[in-house]
């Protein structure tokens, strides 16, 4: 074999984690296909697979959709699982793609992959243009808070790659976007003219194209960030487990596990306990590979202090210096609905936000939001599955809360179901009111 | 710290979804069969909790079926960590009447080990079984969960899975559910060599090239062996082979390769043309939703 292992390139990023939003009508299945073939990341099994599993059903064709469509139970009784994660991988970058398949159940698939994705890949058929179902995509794609937006109009080859066809939807989304009622920054834009049946700007570049000098898609995708990569965010460390060994050799270890959920924790830091309020300085921070000077966004670490301070699991570290969270009893917030139950009258949920949980209500519903249009509209139908509305939390115990727009980990949280277990609601907090 | 930022990513969230399981459940268990993904596992758990013991049980489905060689290495590796092994045995299960060994030559233990297990989650009282399930190893499992419930059957609704938004994970069950939690959701097959390589662990030896009498049954070689029953026209014959799996002797298929060091298996990994479960698993090539039927029967 000629392969060196030492010559693989090291990967210098994390995986990026690809949201998919568009339907089978605007040939999102046969990109994702496309994808794969391209990067030659489908293995001979699995190639065959497709082609045996598209000669049973009489295809003409070898169908690519049917990589990413698995169960049993989806076949036979009509249903879409709400997410599929595919990876794959170039010499330069991993790749997961969460693929959320459908028209049905859309708003809740495509919130629920949209939350931990780097970048959404949203398609739009160039022969449609701007249309409903590709607004809905955006939309969700920016309330969710995703940084990137990939935006492919594909079937170009369908429209002779005229540029002008091109142009027109590059400009309309630029301004549907550009009017969209949501805070926080403007997510980072790219356009892509593809023919994903083609091939065309996919992985390899076009020959019908010649005015398109941008980068493919995938070489696009390559050189994004991770979100954890993202500079400058404000510092936010949920304490996850605390570490005291029953162990007399180490009489006086305690140590905070978790995860940096954003910014950079140091050495040295001076850091504020919340929502107890207490301060100390952090004299240690411990991973698996040793100790560190510093920690960012994503890396799990067993934190030090150098006080005896009461700290335990749902705790929040913030360093001092830089913005602090808000303490709140009541917010508002967006609700994405997950559950085929609605909210009942008075219902008391179980709010998980980081690693705290505490009791919950819904104290008043402001409206809905037009997935259409981003905007906040009176609504008389109760909140339902797939819905998403604006509604005011009030919480029983104090909770150290972001505005979601600034920071996604402190900003979001679930409504779970008391009794059942069952997760009802994802959440984001749009502003703290009292 | 790692100076890959993939494998460091990933070692990251692994060890965050193992706190936040074991923080939150009452009896959590983590299933080592003693292969390569459990392996990983089981060292990110030690890891997770470390100066702290393992706040955890550790189980093996001793199908009676495994390869010495994965047992020995199994029992090595829990003296070395010092922490006590239980073992949930198949054929305690077929002698106490709750289930039925298959017969003839295709006679697999694979599928009523879900018995087995589910009788162990059942008797220890355990609410979350961390099991080393990778998405990229089949179209089922592309699209499970990372905390993922079970029914009081122990089984898997794929309709019924909770979503999962950002990185909050919900561990909630009623009595009698439990969780299956797999913390190398996002791992794929050469992450999991690369880490073993990065990390130096250990590996049992039958994933190295070595010399094994084997015979050839649709398309894949498996293991001469007690336990496999052989049709009269399959005959026996050596050659040097390697494993990708570590499962039952009697579905899992050895791959011929000379590969003898852990960088000749990354380097055979990273240039491979087929999955390895499509490999090497006889047990996933019954029917074109195998694994899916196994799971929703309780299967890892």
């Amino acid at each position: 074999m000629d392969t060196h292992p030492t010559s693989r390139p090291t990967i210098e990023h994390a995986p990026l984690r690809c949201a998919t939003a568009g339907s089978v009508d605007d040939g999102k299945s046969t990109l994702l296909g496309r994808l794969l073939f391209d990067a030659k990341a489908l293995m001979a099994d699995q190639l065959e697979h497709v082609e045996e599993a598209s000669r049973r059903r009489g295809y003409a064709r070898t169908d690519l959709a049917l990589l990413t469509d698995g169960l049993r139970a989806e076949r036979e009784q009509g249903i879409t699982i709400d997410v599929a994660w595919r990876y794959f991988a170039t010499p330069r970058r991993r790749f997961v793609l969460a693929d959320s398949p459908g028209h049905v159940e859309y708003t809740r698939n495509m919130v629920t992959a949209a939350s931990q994705a780097d970048v959404a890949i949203v398609l739009v058929d160039a022969r449609a243009g701007l249309i409903e179902q590709t607004k809905r995509h955006l939309f969700v794609a920016r309330l969710v808070g995703v940084r990137a937006l990939a935006i492919v109009v594909n079937k170009m080859d369908l429209v002779g790659y005229e540029h002008a066809v091109f142009a027109r939807i590059r400009d309309e989304i630029h301004g549907y976007l550009a009017k969209l009622p949501v805070p926080g920054q403007p997510p980072e834009l790219a356009f892509f003219p593809i023919s994903a049946l083609l091939g065309d700007n996919v992985v390899e570049p076009s020959a019908h194209m010649p005015w398109y000098d941008g980068p493919t898609l995938l070489a696009h995708l390559e050189g994004l960030p991770s979100e954890t990569e993202r500079a400058a965010a404000a510092t936010r460390f949920f304490v996850q487990w605390v570490i005291r060994p029953q162990d007399p050799a180490l009489p006086d270890y305690r140590g905070y596990a978790g995860r940096v959920s954003s910014g950079t924790l140091r050495t040295g830091q001076r850091v504020r306990v919340l929502p107890a309020g207490t301060e100390s300085t952090i004299t240690e921070i411990e991973t698996l590979s040793g100790p560190l000077e510093e920690a960012r966004a994503g890396r799990s670490c067993v934190v030090h202090l150098a006080d005896d301070l009461s700290v335990s699991r749902g705790d929040v570290l913030v360093p001092l210096g830089g913005p602090v969270p808000e303490l709140v009893e009541s917010f508002v917030a967006d609700l994405a609905w997950l559950h085929p139950t609605g909210p009942r009258a008075r219902e008391v949920f179980l709010l998980k936000h980081g690693t705290r949980e505490v009791r919950a209500s819904i104290e008043s519903i402001e409206g809905e939001l037009d997935v259409a249009s981003g905007a906040l509209v009176p609504s008389e139908r109760a909140v339902a599955m797939n819905t998403l509305a604006r509604v005011k939390i009030r919480v029983y115990e104090p909770i150290a809360l972001d505005a979601y727009a600034e920071l996604r980990d402190t900003g979001s949280f679930l409504l779970v179901d008391a009794a059942s277990g069952a997760t009802r609601a994802g959440g984001m907090a749009r502003s703290t009111a009292h | 710290m790692s100076t890959n930022a993939h494998l460091a990513a990933l070692e990251s969230e692994a060890i965050f979804i193992l706190r936040e399981v074991v923080s939150t459940r009452e009896r959590p268990v983590l299933l080592f069969s003693a292969g390569k993904d459990s392996i990983v596992l089981l060292h990110l758990a030690l890891e997770a909790f470390r100066p702290g013991r393992l706040p955890l049980a550790v189980m093996h489905v001793d199908t009676g079926h495994n390869f010495p060689e994965v047992i020995d290495f199994r029992d090595r590796r829990l003296r070395e960590i010092g922490e006590p092994l239980l073992v949930a045995s198949v054929e305690e299960t077929i002698r106490l009447g709750r289930a039925e060994d298959e017969r003839g030559p295709r006679a697999s233990r694979n599928r009523i080990q879900s018995v087995t297990l589910l009788d162990a989650i059942a008797e220890h009282g355990f609410d979350a079984a961390f099991g080393g399930a990778r998405r990229d190893e089949d179209r089922a499992r592309a699209k499970e969960r990372v905390v993922s419930l079970r029914d009081e059957l122990g089984q898997w609704d794929p309709k019924n899975q909770r979503p999962e938004l950002w990185s909050l994970y919900n561990t909630r069950i009623k009595k009698g559910e439990h969780l299956r939690v797999f913390p190398l959701s996002n791992w794929t097959e050469l992450d999991v060599w690369d880490y073993i390589r990065e990390k130096g662990l250990e590996v049992p030896s039958i994933y190295f090239a070595h010399e094994r009498e084997v015979f050839e049954r649709d398309g894949m070689l498996l293991a001469a062996s007690p336990s496999v029953e052989r049709l009269a026209r399959e005959t026996t014959f050596s050659t040097t082979v390697r494993f990708r799996t570590v499962g039952d002797m009697t579905c899992t298929g050895a791959i011929r390769s000379t590969a003898g060091t852990i960088d000749e298996i990354v380097a055979e990994t990273s240039v491979a043309t087929i999955t390895e479960r499509g490999a090497t698993r006889a047990d996933d090539k019954l029917s074109e939703a195998a694994m899916e039927d196994r799971k929703r029967e309780g299967y890892f």
